[in-house]
């Protein structure tokens, strides 16, 4: 085939071996054809933690934030996954971390998201670097109107009541702003803090 | 002992839509497949082994679908394996594909990627509930939009920048016939002023949900040779990937992606990226990773990528880099297939076979794809002529 024959050939006409008609058994002559059947499929599943979330999930219930160190790069993870990616390492050493941080970047989702009817858009979820901590994870900011979130800003944990304290990290309903000055951002491609140690 | 040449003779896709209800799953990657063949002139026994690529089976609930699939295509009692990186599956499909010819595995192969995204849920397949984490997350616009805001917040960048891109992808989309989208009468204005739906990504500025196949033949240097009809040959490929979560991890420009790069125009003997490549197929859901990625990709230096997009350089009509000349994945995305379709839109360039999105006198052409949390990345540079 040349490249004229190429440019010539209808793009969108059916290939050849796919044009053939299709010749029904007798049998079926005149019967509905069926497109599609939808089959809705339901999965359940157990989670298992593990050792680092199991320690994060029950430390939780008891309003606190626990991460974990790597011992070769010093980061620190939170939720723990038991992991260190730069190090390719177990983590083991338990932190306390506070419950503050700040803003490290943010979204403002005018989406409804399917499991939580609860949540009216607009809201503004963000990446939450908590004080002590190498890298974010996404929370719900509250107390503010989305438009006036900062990259930056200072935050606070909302946990709910403490009669409603469960092993999850649902306790925190949202982080709000606690009106200290912004951290300063200096490098805007790079996430979490590199020496979180030295904090 | 230097590895095969190795030369992509035929591309074939599906027109892509949000629902093609006229096939099957098992239908679709048939029409691209024969469509592959024909412009190869192969048939199903010249095949010898089919190598397949697609996004999680999660988003249409058909787990291994390679098993029942590989009787439609035609890989009974031969080898058939599935290539698995999340978005960027189906470039990293075409590298696994390049790699069995180019190892002399195999002398002739067919590759294929695909999502039947109307039969799936791609939004939320992969959001399971986990007690560790908080549900607050709204899809891949979501996750993408606060690197998007950090790119801006770095670089400083006109706040139309991302329209622009989404307006010239529409526009180059109505040169291509296989494109979802096909907007004839959008306004840059209308981008403008679509809703924002992940502040700040506008509706406008977000891929589609798409059904559709894209299928290529691979073969070895004698086939290249033999071959009568146009022939794009294979330069270089690399895959690389990181995790998406640690301190001080670059998530506008990841270290997987820069290195990827470097690794691919090493391969191909190009020094001066941006003169040394005619044509771009990168892959952009959310119209600013269009400046991010020719930053990564070394097309643009830090924070410069946003002056090619204003400057029109990224556009068919008169840029010196012209960009997504398909349309990109901004007017078509069947996940699993849209990497491979960046390959084969980068291969159909260099064989001048592109038709009214041709590039004049494409030479040399890139086909880029990522995944995951921008964490998986695939590339390869085809060429008109041997390396």
């Amino acid at each position: 085939m040349s490249p004229d024959s190429a440019a010539a050939r209808d793009p969108l006409a059916a290939p050849a071996a796919l044009s053939a008609p299709v010749t029904l058994p007798g049998a079926l002559a005149g019967a509905e054809p069926v497109e599609s059947v939808c089959t809705p499929i339901r999965m359940t599943y157990t989670y298992t933690p593990g050792r680092a979330l199991s320690r994060y999930l029950r430390a939780m219930a008891g309003k606190r934030i626990l991460g974990e160190r790597c011992g070769a790069t010093g980061q620190v993870f939170v939720p723990p996954r038991g992991v260190s990616p730069l190090a390719g390492a177990a983590t083991s050493e338990a932190v306390e971390l506070a419950d503050t941080g700040y803003v490290e970047s943010f979204n403002i989702t005018r989406v409804p998201i399917e499991r939580r009817p609860d949540l009216e858009p607009p809201y503004c979820s963000a990446w939450i670097v908590l004080d002590g901590a190498s890298v974010g994870f996404l929370g719900l900011v509250i107390d503010i109107a989305p438009e006036e979130v900062r990259i930056g800003m200072r935050v606070r944990a909302v946990w709910k009541p403490d009669e409603e304290l469960e092993t999850s990290a649902a306790n925190i309903l949202g982080w709000a702003p606690t009106g200290e000055p912004d951290e300063v951002i200096t490098d805007y491609e790079r996430i979490g803090r590199v020496e979180a140690s030295d904090r | 002992m230097a590895a095969e040449r190795t030369a992509v003779i035929g591309v074939g896709q599906t027109k892509y839509a949000a629902a093609r209800r006229d096939v099957s799953m098992a239908g679709l990657l048939r029409e691209a497949a024969y469509r592959a063949l024909e412009m190869a002139g192969k048939t199903w026994s010249d095949i010898d082994a089919v190598i397949i690529g697609k996004a999680p089976d999660f988003f249409e609930g058909v787990m291994m679908p390679e098993i029942y699939l590989a009787e439609a295509l035609g890989a009974v009692g031969k080898p058939i394996m599935r290539v698995h990186t999340a978005g960027s599956v189906g470039g990293s499909t075409a590298c696994v594909a390049a790699s069995m010819v180019q190892s002399r595995v195999h002398r002739c192969v067919l590759t294929i990627g695909w999502e039947k995204q109307s039969e799936s849920n791609a939004m939320w397949a992969l959001s399971l509930p986990q007690p560790f984490a908080t549900s607050v997350n709204a899809g891949a616009g979501g996750y993408f939009s606060p690197i998007i805001r950090r790119y801006m917040m770095m670089t400083g960048a006109p706040e139309l920048i991302g329209c622009m891109v989404a307006h010239k992808d529409r526009r180059q989309a109505l040169l291509n016939p296989y494109a979802h989208l096909h907007q004839h009468d959008l306004t840059f204005e209308q981008v403008v002023d679509s809703p924002m739906l992940w502040d700040p990504i506008r509706y406008s500025e977000t891929c589609p949900s798409s059904d559709g196949a894209c299928a290529m033949v691979l073969v070895d240097e004698a086939g290249g040779d033999r071959h009568a009809g146009p022939v794009a040959w294979v330069h270089g490929t690399a895959m690389r990937s990181e995790s998406n979560s640690y301190g001080g991890r670059n998530m506008v420009s990841p270290a997987a992606s820069e290195q990827c790069a470097d690794d691919v125009f090493a391969q191909a003997g190009i020094v001066d990226r941006r003169s040394g490549i005619d044509a771009v197929e990168m892959y952009v859901p959310f119209s600013w990773y269009e400046p991010m990625w020719l930053e990564s990709l070394g097309f643009a230096s830090t924070g410069e990528g946003w002056r090619m997009v204003e400057s029109g350089a990224t556009g068919l009509d008169g840029g010196d880099l012209p960009v997504n000349c398909s349309g990109g994945v901004l007017s078509s995305n069947p996940i699993g297939a849209s990497g491979m379709i960046r390959f084969a839109e980068a291969a159909l360039q260099v064989m001048g076979a592109a038709g009214e999105h041709q590039v004049d006198g494409a030479r040399r052409a890139v086909g880029h794809a990522y995944g995951g949390g921008a964490q998986y990345f695939a590339m390869w540079i085809v060429g008109a002529g041997k390396l």
